[in-house]
């Protein structure tokens, strides 16, 4: 009898310390991995940027500073961040740095790069994907975009300014939302396009979100000012 | 498992105490740093991307 008891007692405190730790768990996933992750995002961003700022300032007389190159987007290695997304419907000072790749570990760290999609601007499709919840959350509003709206992607040399032409929700498997010509694989393209895709519904797997937009205007960096869109 | 844990901890209650929660944040420590971060990818709720 006592020995049941005891067995009976210890059962209970495992359940209850099994309970615990799930609580312990949901916390984490929902809070923790967000202070964790928007801490070293917004630490990538000032990397990029402070990259970016051209490294020898011209005496004056000399002649300036030769333009920076881009390195092609192909040739980044995976998990390194070339460029930063700003999205004005998601906030003012909303800033994600893009990352090569889209495996888990790398979409903790930001915005992730289809690898195989095109590069910011170029003809063809840039994909990208995002959390929508938990890890810093970067396309957490992503519903909330409407047709028209700017998407803002910086790189070394360029602004490109993307707008949001339609949304659609989709299973996981459809690829060819990332392919070249959005849901037309094996179609050559012509049109310079941006997809997001993030999960759905929220803290769900189940369907995928999916923002398609098309460039609408280029600004070279030693044209001097920021895209009007960020402004006000 | 509690009780027996209580027991084995040295020293008056204050101190038992003291022992204990400095053990619970150890675990707590331990799974946010290790536990947690393996967990996490079988979870369904994580993936955003399209694949095949």
């Amino acid at each position: 009898m006592r020995v049941l008891r005891g067995a009976v007692h210890g059962l209970g405190e495992l359940f209850i310390t099994l309970g615990l730790v799930l609580l312990l768990f949901v916390g984490w996933q929902l809070w923790w991995t967000d202070v964790v992750s928007n801490r070293a995002q917004d630490q990538t961003t000032r990397d990029l940027e402070q990259m970016w700022k051209p490294r020898v300032v011209p005496k004056p007389g000399e002649p300036p500073a030769p333009a920076p190159v881009e390195p092609a987007v192909s040739s980044v290695t995976f998990g390194s961040a070339f460029a930063l997304i700003r999205v004005p419907r998601f906030g003012r000072d909303y800033v994600r740095p893009i990352l090569q790749g889209t495996d888990l570990s790398i979409l903790d760290e930001g915005v992730g790069h289809y690898a195989d999609s095109a590069s910011p601007g170029a003809v063809g499709n840039f994909a990208v994907a995002g959390h929508r919840v938990t890890y810093g959350k970067p396309f957490n509003q992503i519903a909330e975009l409407r047709t028209g709206d700017p998407i803002v992607v910086e790189t070394r040399t360029t602004w490109y300014v993307y707008r949001v032409v339609r949304h659609t929700i989709v299973t996981p498997d459809r690829v060819d939302v990332v392919a070249p010509v959005p849901e037309r694989p094996g179609v050559r393209p012509t049109a310079r396009m941006m997809t997001m895709t993030a999960c759905h519904p929220e803290f769900s797997a189940r369907l995928r979100y999916v923002v398609f937009s098309q460039l609408a205007q280029t600004i070279s960096k030693t044209d001097g000012a920021a895209p009007a869109v960020l402004r006000g | 498992m509690y009780g027996l844990l209580w027991r084995l901890l040295p020293g008056p209650w204050p101190v038992r105490l003291l022992i204990a929660l400095a053990l619970t944040l150890a675990v707590v420590a331990v799974l946010f740093t290790w536990g947690f971060p393996v967990l996490a990818p079988l979870m369904p709720f994580n993936d955003g991307t399209v694949s095949q």
